[in-house]
């Protein structure tokens, strides 16, 4: 994925040498002497992965390339091919279900894609043949037809914007459906069209089909009998994309470039990558160990059996003849078939239940996010959304939150706060209610400051340099209006004001404009109008728009007032502006805008500029050849903008405020306190992301900074390479070597002992570390950077590109012991953050649902990851990671007697139990309650959970399955196995267990040992149980009786469709038995002896985990309180105590 | 999902339209509903192994379990148990010649003196008893057709695969067919009480109720037809091959206890679980509360010794054996009871030390936190 966008981004130049023509209207063209109809795909959409006649082959080959399906599939073939000792019914009919289940699955969402791509293929469009619009399907459309639109409709495939019938050559549309934004955008019509299409004889010269939605470059030539070829530029704001729907405009035409497949929304999308948590991992880890253990047990049975055979007379004793057929079968193909019939009967102990519970589990666990209450969100009513459940676990295993500041920290609300004019402050209104009250209108508080030419100034450029749009309905109501005079206008809310922008910086100036008595009124016509303080209507003819990006960071307008002179104003970060502007003028402005950064206010500079008429002519010029470039557009744009954007006379700059996010700093305390490092990454300004860490609680006041940015880069007068070359080594020295050894960060909120060191970073200085001239070694610095990082308890990083951010959480990622992150934000520009990391969150921002969609899990606030993280992630971890260490556990000591029974039986694949106990065992008899556990077992309260963040710390790097608790869980297993087999067996030397002196058989023995151990696993499971629901109970002991009552009705009749029946009766005969009863209960006893007693043993050592309850109970004994449930003052006390 | 449409309706329904857990749709309030269980809050009773929970049940498990090792342990001791190996191995044993002349055919005879110290009091059981044969291998275990066993006419004579090769003997289907019904061990046992004047009376052996009721009244039947004709019922089957009569013949003179429903047979066919294992042959029953049913003394144990065990280097054993409420004679139960029960106790004991001296110490680590 993110090879693709890196691609795409070094990889570009190659692929824009290679251009496209198309033929509009596909008529041939004067210039070229031979059309060749070029040719292009069709505009059909396949994004289906079967067809019928292909889904069965397809859909199994798929399926049975997972290892695990695959291992089940030679089980059964063996056992369909080969005499086994078990019939292929056992294991065949298991994997029929699983596979089953599944193929419907994806066969049903196969299908669903079907539709949806046929909805679409066979969408009626309209397209133009000989003048007159054509009835076609939507598939039919080809490159180069002229395709009508009508309101409200979605654009077939890519197109070129020909005629609008809207006057101003414009169209709006929605790109909901691409990017998630829901904003109408203004396209624009290729200029100077004819307005006769039937005679349009032009081509389109393009770039080959690329997948950046924003990127276009394409020239148009227009060929006319009497005239040159004229050219036009074409880029994005000609490009109608398919999936976007056209809105506010009746009808337009538009030319197909892109079709079908080479569309750029089909070029976007992706599978969801495949994120394999790390529970996953290990359970892989474990069913290689299980594999060995099956292949080692199926080669000493094999071996024993031929060495047995060796001895006299026991290969083929009088009594047990071989078939001709055996005698016959040369001896290695004898002894394979052996091995092969000891793997089938050792086979249960890698069960395919499994899969099934634990592909379950997930299922249906995560369905309690999306329950969660506490994650609803009333404002947009809409609580959490689970986009994978693969991931569950993984929530309680996070080391690295990476988070944005935008949106994410912060609300993404702004507001206009103040602003600074020519070196003095305008305190605005601190919210709408003060304005209200200042009746007298806003130019009271413009006394005796600035002057009024100035503030003029200003605020025209508030109003003008920005690309919001006032919605359609706007202008009638506004008229109304205008007369209550400004001091009523802050009143109604933005809705209401109907301002659409793509950034909400740009509404809130536009607004705060608006209070100071500049209204913005809107562009018609490339006409903008704004209502002065005398209600006076003022015109301004829209000349550029010189478009904001993250690299420039500033945007500007060039304008033409009434009177004739030509405007530029300019609004962008003070770093971005300062250098353009007459150094005297910085000064005074410089101090506002780092004391409002300080506060956390997002400031931006407002700059201006009159162009005399010869300047104007030439950026007119660079401009339009700029546009027109069909290779490096954007560099040479770029060149423009920066040439015409200099030696600007500063203005002032505004403060806008990004409030925190509702308990933005509690949750990043509670974050930190569970052993998390949480890192800022943001493009915003160091001064605002610093003044929201400390906000947030990420830096305190006792918090050592470090920081490596463009200013301490600087500031030596050095070369910016040795310097950071000094830092790094200087940091590294402070925050590693120092420090005391690892566990930095992990005492932190309890210890003051150690310094605690803040860590900032900027985009350019993470460019030199990441990528810094060749003459320096690179991954020195890099793994410098890393250890710098890892041991600061936060680190900002501000400034950062979209793929910059990805770069870091990948470099995290990767780096030693592989921690698991997680990026959390609101836009478009994390989403590749959110891919990169191992678990994504989306807030459900105000940033379009670009995040939401590549997310794993959204969320509507900041504030749920804190009960996401520390309550369901924990919970979910617990639970897994016990369901894994159980399963393997149970079928461990399921098989482990029967193995030891072939050292009893001459190794002859004699199976212990019958064929219904070993297929029931994993599907009936023991699934239940550890389906149940795995989704209700609550060790610790939600609440203490969430009050006390450090309970995550004791189940940081996967603890609960690591080797340790396997190799407790596999000795645990061997253990009872050996119990339960030999401890029946002894019962057996005399094998007269009955009153009346007669005598059991092998199937007894092995229905007892069955007993003990189903009523073994599953009372372990109740003696693990900490959260008895009455699903709990209902689960455990029905399976329990179940098992007997099932164990009653196989035995107690004769069953026509066997064809032996060795369990007849075989159970009702054990239960008449005193002596079966009291082995079966001891042997249970003895079995879960050992972890009672270690249950008990490890209570008080334990640290962590049972601390709280342990601190609950000591409370109850001092206090005689005998609730259950832990009472919120020993939590609040014991935080405190902390 | 790549079609605009697919997509659209993931956007607008938000939870509807996703395929994965993204949520029921409940319609119109997408609040999720206050229940419970779906916010987690279940009642639950939430259990907590302490020293204070497990002592007790440590100490009640002590104090159960001894009792009952006690009981087990008794009772074992008090069950008469006399076994005599009679495979004549040594040269110096009445049936060596026997087991070397062994043939099919020939029926050997020779009689094992041996002396009881003490009187069996109750129902005397008496079991044979077979060492190194494996009943249980698997090529044994499934060689059998309960089918046919069962009285279905269709498997008579024509038995399951499974009984290969002891399925056809000359063209003819065997029944019973299988290895387990073709080795039916045929030693003959009786018994004598040698009086000390040296007269020899014969005990009478009861040859019924030694199969499972289940077994002898529904498992096994003899296929339908006239039961007094069970000639003509298995005219078209031949004997197993190691048979010296038919299956029709095992006990001519008790119809109830011929065909596949002779009790020896149905003991046979019950394969065992391990390779040294015991069947129950015959019971001597008491005839009345004064006398024991076998007073001590001397006893001879006529054999007609058929079956041959040398080739697989196998035992015989005659087992005399009374018979309590646990069964037969096992010391295992009871000591593996009193054993567990005093490691509880043991345990016990110690967690109490450790719980006491760690409580104090942690609550006194926990006050000063």
């Amino acid at each position: 994925m993110l090879r693709r966008r890196l691609n795409r981004l070094f990889g570009g130049d190659e692929k824009r040498v290679d251009s496209r023509t198309i033929y509009v209207g596909n008529r041939p063209c004067p210039a070229t002497e031979t059309f060749i109809p070029p040719k292009f795909c069709d505009n059909r959409i396949v994004s289906s992965k079967y067809t019928i006649w292909n889904f069965l082959p397809k859909n199994l080959f798929e399926q049975f390339r997972r290892i695990a399906n695959f291992y089940f599939l030679i089980i059964f073939l063996v056992q369909v091919i080969v005499d086994t000792p078990t019939s292929p019914v056992t294991s065949g009919l298991p994997l029929f279900f699983v596979i089953t289940v599944t193929a419907i699955k994806q066969g049903y969402e196969d299908w669903l894609r079907h539709k949806a791509d046929s909805e679409v293929n066979k969408y009626p469009v309209r397209v133009l043949e000989d003048g007159q619009p054509a009835r076609k399907d939507s598939e039919k459309i080809k490159v180069g037809d002229i395709v009508e639109v009508v309101e409200d409709e979605t654009f077939p495939c890519d197109l070129i914007l020909l005629q609008s019938s809207r006057d101003d050559d414009t169209c709006f549309v929605t790109t909901a459906s691409l990017d998630g934004e829901s904003n109408h955008k203004t396209h624009y019509t290729v200029p100077d069209m004819e307005k006769d299409l039937q005679s349009l004889s032009a081509t389109i010269e393009c770039e080959q089909p690329q997948p950046d939605l924003y990127k276009f470059v394409g020239r148009m030539h227009i060929y006319k009998p009497e005239h040159d070829p004229a050219v036009r530029s074409l880029g994005p704001e000609n490009l109608l994309l398919k999936g976007a729907t056209l809105k506010n405009t009746k009808k337009i035409y538009g030319v197909a470039v892109y079709t079908g497949m080479e569309t750029k929304m089909a070029l976007n999308y992706q599978g969801k990558s495949q994120k394999r948590s790390a529970v996953e991992k290990s359970i892989n880890a474990f069913l290689l160990v299980y594999l060995c253990i099956l292949i080692s047990k199926a080669v000493v049975c094999t071996t024993l059996k031929y060495v047995w055979q060796s001895q006299d007379g026991q290969d083929e004793p009088w009594y047990n003849q071989k078939t001709e057929k055996e005698k016959g079968t040369i001896l290695y193909v004898k002894m394979f078939t052996d091995f092969l019939s000891f793997m089938v009967l050792f086979n249960f102990i890698i069960p395919v239940s499994m899969y099934v519970t634990v592909e379950m589990q997930k299922f249906l666990g995560s369905f309690f996010i999306t329950w969660d209450r506490d994650f609803f969100d009333p404002e947009i009513e809409e609580g959490a959304l689970v986009n994978t459940s693969d991931l569950n676990e993984e929530l309680g295993q996070v080391e690295y939150v990476f988070t944005d500041k935008t949106g994410t920290l912060t609300q993404n609300n702004m507001e206009f706060i103040e602003c600074c004019i020519d070196g003095f402050q305008y305190t605005a209104f601190s919210s709408e209610l003060d304005s209200f009250c200042v009746t007298d209108g806003p130019v009271s508080t413009f006394q005796e400051k600035a002057g009024r030419e100035k503030e003029e100034l200003f605020l025209r450029a508030l109003c003008l340099c920005h690309t919001v749009q006032v919605k359609e309905a706007g202008p009638d109501e506004l008229g109304g209006d205008q007369v209550d005079g400004p001091a009523s206008e802050p009143l109604r809310p933005a809705e209401q004001r109907g301002f659409i922008a793509s950034s909400p910086d740009e509404v809130a100036l536009v607004k705060g404009a608006m209070r100071y008595g500049f209204t913005f009124l809107g562009l018609e016509s490339k006409t903008m109008k704004i209502k002065n303080w005398q209600n006076d209507v003022e015109e301004y003819e829209l000349l550029h728009v010189l478009n904001f990006d993250p690299v420039r960071r500033r945007m500007s307008v060039i304008v033409r007032s009434k009177s004739g002179d030509t405007l530029l104003f300019c609004k962008g970060a003070d770093s971005s502006i300062f250098p353009r502007v007459r150094p005297e003028e910085v000064e005074r402005i410089r101090m506002h805008v780092q004391r409002s950064a300080t506060e956390g206010y997002r400031t931006l500079c407002v700059a201006y500029k009159r162009l005399s008429v010869d300047e104007y002519a030439a950026a007119d010029a660079g401009l339009r050849e700029a546009r027109l470039a069909l290779q490096d557009r954007e560099e040479k744009l770029m060149a423009v903008y920066n040439q015409v954007e200099t030696a600007m006379s500063l203005i002032g700059a505004t403060a806008v405020e990004d409030r925190l996010q509702e308990e933005a700093a509690q949750t990043m305390e509670a974050l930190q306190g569970a052993g998390m490092k949480v890192w800022v990454l943001t493009g915003d300004k160091m001064e605002t992301a610093k003044s929201t860490c400390y906000a947030c609680r990420l830096f305190r006041r006792s918090t050592e900074l470090l920081e490596l940015t463009v200013r301490t880069l600087e500031s030596g007068g050095r070369r910016r390479e040795e310097m950071l070359h000094d830092l790094l080594f200087d940091f590294h020295r402070k925050a590693v070597q120092d420090a005391p050894p690892a566990r930095a960060g992990v005492n932190r909120s309890w210890s003051s002992a150690n310094p605690e060191y803040g860590f900032i970073v900027d985009g350019a200085a993470l460019a030199l570390v990441m990528n810094p001239s060749p003459d320096t070694n690179c991954s020195r610095y890099r793994s410098l950077f890393l250890q710098i990082c890892q041991n600061c308890t936060a680190v900002l990083c501000c400034r950062m590109a979209p793929l910059q951010k990805a770069q870091i959480v990948k470099m995290v990622k990767n780096s030693k012991g592989s921690p698991i992150t997680l990026s959390i934000g609101d836009g478009a520009n994390d989403v590749s953050m959110i891919l990169e990391a191992h678990v994504g969150i989306g807030v459900k921002g105000k940033e379009g649902r670009q995040a939401v969609r590549n997310s794993d899990y959204a969320i509507p606030k900041l504030k749920h990851l804190r009960k996401l993280l520390l309550a369901h992630g924990h919970l979910y971890y617990i639970r897994i990671a016990h369901l894994v260490q159980y399963f393997f556990y149970k079928n461990l000591c399921f098989i482990l007697p029967q193995f030891l029974y072939q050292f009893f039986c001459g190794c002859s694949q004699q199976p212990l139990y019958d064929a219904a106990y070993l297929t029931m065992y994993n599907i009936c008899f023991t699934s239940m309650p550890i389906l149940a556990y795995s989704l209700l077992e609550q060790q610790i309260a939600i609440e203490v959970l969430l009050d006390n963040a450090t309970l995550y710390r004791d189940i940081a790097k996967n603890a609960m399955l690591r080797w340790g608790p396997f190799l407790y869980w596999t000795v645990l297993a061997v253990f009872q196995g050996l119990i339960f087999f030999f401890g029946v067996k002894y019962l057996f030397s005399n094998p007269a267990l009955q009153d009346n002196g007669q005598v059991f058989g092998n199937w007894s023995y092995g229905t007892i040992v069955f007993t003990v151990l189903v009523f073994t696993v599953t009372l372990k499971l109740a003696l693990d149980t900490r959260h008895w629901t009455w699903i709990n109970h209902f689960v455990i002991w029905g399976s329990l009786a179940f098992y007997v009552v099932f164990s009653f009705f196989w035995g107690g009749i004769i069953w026509p469709f066997l064809k032996q029946q060795r369990l007849y009766f075989v159970f009702f005969n054990m239960l008449s038995s005193v002596s079966a009863w009291l082995v079966i209960i001891l042997l249970i006893v003895l079995s879960l002896l050992p972890d009672i007693l270690l249950g008990v043993l490890r209570k008080p050592r334990g640290p962590h985990t049972q601390q709280l309850s342990k601190e609950s109970l000591l409370y109850v004994d001092r206090y005689g309180n005998g609730a259950r449930r832990f009472p919120l003052a020993v939590t609040c006390s014991w935080r405190h105590s902390g | 999902m790549m079609a605009s449409s697919y997509n659209a309706k993931e956007e607008d329904g938000h939870h509807s339209g996703s395929v994965g857990p993204g949520g029921p749709g409940t319609g119109k309030s997408k609040k999720p509903d206050n229940t419970a269980f779906k916010q987690q809050r279940l009642p639950a009773w939430q259990p907590i192994l302490t020293a204070g929970t497990v002592l007790p049940a440590f100490f009640a498990i002590g104090l159960i379990f001894i009792p009952i090792g006690i009981g087990l342990f008794v009772t074992s001791n008090n069950i008469r148990e006399f076994e005599l190996d009679y495979t004549g191995v040594e040269m110096s044993s009445p049936c060596f010649n026997c087991s070397q002349t062994y043939s099919w055919n020939n029926s050997c005879r020779c009689s094992v003196p041996f002396t009881l110290e003490q009187p069996f009091e109750s129902n005397v059981f008496m079991y044979y008893g077979l060492s190194n044969f494996y009943q249980n291998h698997r090529r044994y275990v499934k060689s059998r057709d309960d089918s046919q066993l069962n009285g279905d006419k269709r498997f008579l004579t024509n038995p399951s695969k499974e009984c290969e090769p002891y399925r056809m003997n000359d063209k003819m289907p065997i029944a019973p067919c299988g290895a387990i019904a073709n080795s039916l061990f045929n030693d003959t046992l009786e018994l004598y009480y040698v009086y000390p004047n040296g007269t020899k009376t014969a005990i009478h052996l009861v040859k019924t109720d030694i199969a499972w009721w289940t077994d002898k009244h529904v498992k096994f039947r003899n296929p339908a037809g006239n039961n007094d004709n069970l000639t003509i019922t298995f005219q078209e089957t031949t004997n197993p091959i190691n048979w010296h009569k038919p299956v029709y013949e095992l006990d001519p003179t008790e119809p109830d206890n011929n065909g596949f429903i002779n009790e020896d047979f149905i003991v046979w066919m019950r394969t065992a679980a391990l390779p040294t294992f015991r069947k129950l042959h015959r019971i001597i029953q008491k005839k009345d509360s004064l006398t024991p049913t076998l007073p001590p003394g001397n006893y001879t144990l006529d054999i007609a010794y058929n079956y041959p065990v040398r080739s697989f280097d196998g035992r015989k054993r005659m087992i005399l054996s009374t018979i309590s409420w646990m069964g037969g004679k096992n010391p295992f139960l009871g000591i593996a009871y009193i054993t567990v029960g005093s490691v509880c106790f043991f345990l016990g004991v110690v967690l109490l030390v450790i719980h006491h001296k760690y409580g104090n110490r942690s609550s006194n680590a926990e006050i000063p936190n």
